[in-house]
């Protein structure tokens, strides 16, 4: 599997990271060799075999429906680059 | 999926006959306290990111933990939608840019779901039932809320929402009208209504839903199909099927073709549009999310949710058809609101007696039904108890009073004697009818000595009869059984 330069250019765009022309050349190659690195798994047969999400065989571990968290709206908001009334304030995102 | 069009569902266009195909997807919030895989509220309208934990926040390092609740929830659901449970699901990642999505992607269940296919009985007239299938059901986490109207340059985000439990429910593309589609959400909202796994409140976004449409020639293979999304109440969602309908309709009469694309109802305009730039970047990138592990239960799990289900409403309707003998309609009705239902079964047994559940039904739906609209209260909010409405229903029967004296006791007991007895506001206010023969004889006697001319006229023309009902009933103050007075006339007047 490997990527053409389109295909980067559209990751980057739908990650919203923006990528210079110049760039995508270069991340295409970086990109090609990390997936002729994971490549190498296509060579086991896994027939048969469930995917594996977990090292551990144990059932999941659920949480009883009680309130423990939250209320703490300052530390929330305290990385934002722009707050205003406890709300993140961002670059408007409709037309 | 039904294949035989239905000609009077059909839509006329200029070049013939349209059949409109809809499915829907329906996103349910969780009646939970807490989060799918937070400890924080989902308590609606608190300050700006008060609810919010730093998972939903999606802080470095932390990890979802499910909520055992929201998974019963679900469960209970898929019971109720005659569904197949799946003993074993799988989260997964969808991942999207937004603003107010912080971890970049929203935990949901994709080739897995937690619910299979299943079942809703839909009413969609007194005489018309269709079945609606459902494709699946699953879990996933709802997204923060942007305001985009507080500022010019710049929008809002508040995450109370990031995180709290949605269960979308998907439809077969089994609908064909407006009207079906309207009555399915109806019914939808109902049953889980009854199960108490979403309050239903459609104005604070509980259930939202999207409609995808598309037309095509009866009977003809599917056309292409358009989402219209976030519509957020019952009506709007009729007039969005009945509007992108007839777009679609009049572009490929015009001779040209559908996009299949996402599109946005404005009730304000009354159309739908485009909203192509979210379309674009619809790639998901699904994969297993990592840090959760599969969820799975056992059979006995799900057997001890469906023993404490409560009666749901098609069982309810059923025994209700069955114990009271009222007509399918009445029942559907009466059943559609939980506690109305519970009203209904309280008048019809008060005080242990035995009396006509058709009548008690009949007020119910009627005149109580009609004053706690015109007040925006459902029938059992209203301060009018059942013990009252089976007080009402006694005095008609045991023809202490008549229907038409009913209504002025029931506005009596709406106005002025809120907590009132019936028979005791009857008793005090002399509302009693006049069945004493003699008493109605006299009345009908004066009446028929004072119009001769009309007496001439009502044996030419039998009609004219209802004339001489009135003018007893005004003599009488309104008290006169009219059954008695109409037969006593007839004699007296030879017709």
């Amino acid at each position: 599997m490997s990527v053409d330069q389109a295909t980067v250019r559209r990751i980057a765009h739908l990650a919203r990271i923006k990528v210079n022309e110049d760039d995508v050349p270069h991340l295409q190659g970086e990109l090609n060799a990390i997936l002729a690195f994971v490549e190498e798994l296509a060579s086991v047969n896994v027939e048969g075999v469930e995917p594996m999400t977990s090292a551990m065989p144990v059932p999941m571990k659920k949480r009883a429906d009680i309130v423990t968290d939250g209320d703490m709206a300052d530390a929330i908001v305290a990385n934002a680059p722009a707050v205003e009334d406890h709300f993140f304030v961002v670059p408007k995102v409709v037309e | 999926m039904n294949t035989h069009a239905n000609p009077s569902k059909l839509i006329k266009g200029a070049t013939g006959d349209w059949e409109v195909v809809i499915g829907m997807e329906i996103h349910a919030q969780v009646t939970s306290r807490s989060k799918l895989f937070s400890g924080a509220s989902t308590t609606f309208g608190e300050e700006p990111n008060a609810n919010v934990s730093l998972v939903d926040a999606a802080m470095p390092g932390m990890l979802p933990v499910i909520n055992e609740e929201c998974v019963a929830q679900a469960v209970r659901t898929g019971l109720g939608l005659e569904a197949k449970i799946n003993l074993r699901s799988v989260f997964d990642r969808k991942n999207y840019f937004y603003p107010d999505l912080p971890q970049g992607y929203q935990i949901s269940q994709y080739k897995s779901p937690i619910v299979g296919e299943g079942v809703v009985l839909v009413d969609v007239s007194p005489t018309e039932q269709i079945e609606v299938g459902i494709e699946r059901l699953h879990l996933e986490q709802d997204a923060g809320k942007s305001l985009h109207d507080q500022s010019a340059t710049d929008s809002f985000v508040d995450l109370n929402r990031s995180g709290v439990a949605l269960m979308e429910i998907v439809s077969k593309p089994d609908m064909r009208s407006s009207d079906e589609a309207r009555a399915y959400v109806s019914k939808l909202r109902t049953i889980l209504r009854y199960i108490g796994s979403c309050d239903g409140n459609m104005e604070q976004g509980s259930l939202r839903a999207d409609v995808n449409v598309s037309v095509r020639r009866p009977g003809g293979p599917l056309g292409t199909r358009c989402e219209i999304k976030n519509v957020n109440s019952i009506r709007f969602i009729g007039q969005a099927i009945e509007v992108e309908a007839r777009r679609q309709i009049a572009i490929l009469e015009d001779g040209g073709k559908i996009d299949q694309e996402t599109r946005l109802f404005d009730p304000g305009r009354g159309e739908t549009r485009s909203m192509r730039s979210k379309e674009e970047a619809h790639d998901y990138r699904y994969f297993p999310d990592p840090d959760l592990l599969p969820l799975e239960f056992d059979q006995g799990y799900v057997d001890r949710l469906a023993a404490e289900l409560p009666e749901l409403p098609d069982a309810k309707k059923a025994r209700f058809i069955k114990d009271y003998g009222l007509p399918p309609y009445d029942a559907g009705v009466l059943v559609a609101d939980k506690e109305t239902a519970d009203y209904f079964e309280a008048a019809v047994q008060h005080g242990d007696a035995r009396r006509d559940a058709k009548l008690v039904a009949n007020w119910i739906t009627g005149d109580v039904a009609a004053f706690a609209n015109s007040i925006g209260l459902s029938v059992a909010q209203t301060h009018i108890k059942p013990a009252q409405v089976a007080g009402i229903v006694d005095l008609i029967s045991d023809g202490t009073i008549s229907g038409k004296i009913a209504k002025d006791l029931l506005a009596i007991i709406v106005g002025e004697e809120k907590d009132g007895d019936p028979r005791a506001i009857v008793e005090a206010r002399g509302m009693k009818q006049v069945t004493d023969a003699g008493a109605i004889a006299g009345a009908v006697d004066a009446i028929i000595a004072a119009n001769p001319d009309k007496v001439a006229q009502a044996q030419a023309k039998p009609s004219m009869l209802g004339w001489f009902v009135g003018q007893v009933m005004k003599e009488t103050g309104g008290k006169a059984n009219p059954q008695a007075v109409n037969e006593l006339l007839k004699a007296k007047l030879g017709i």
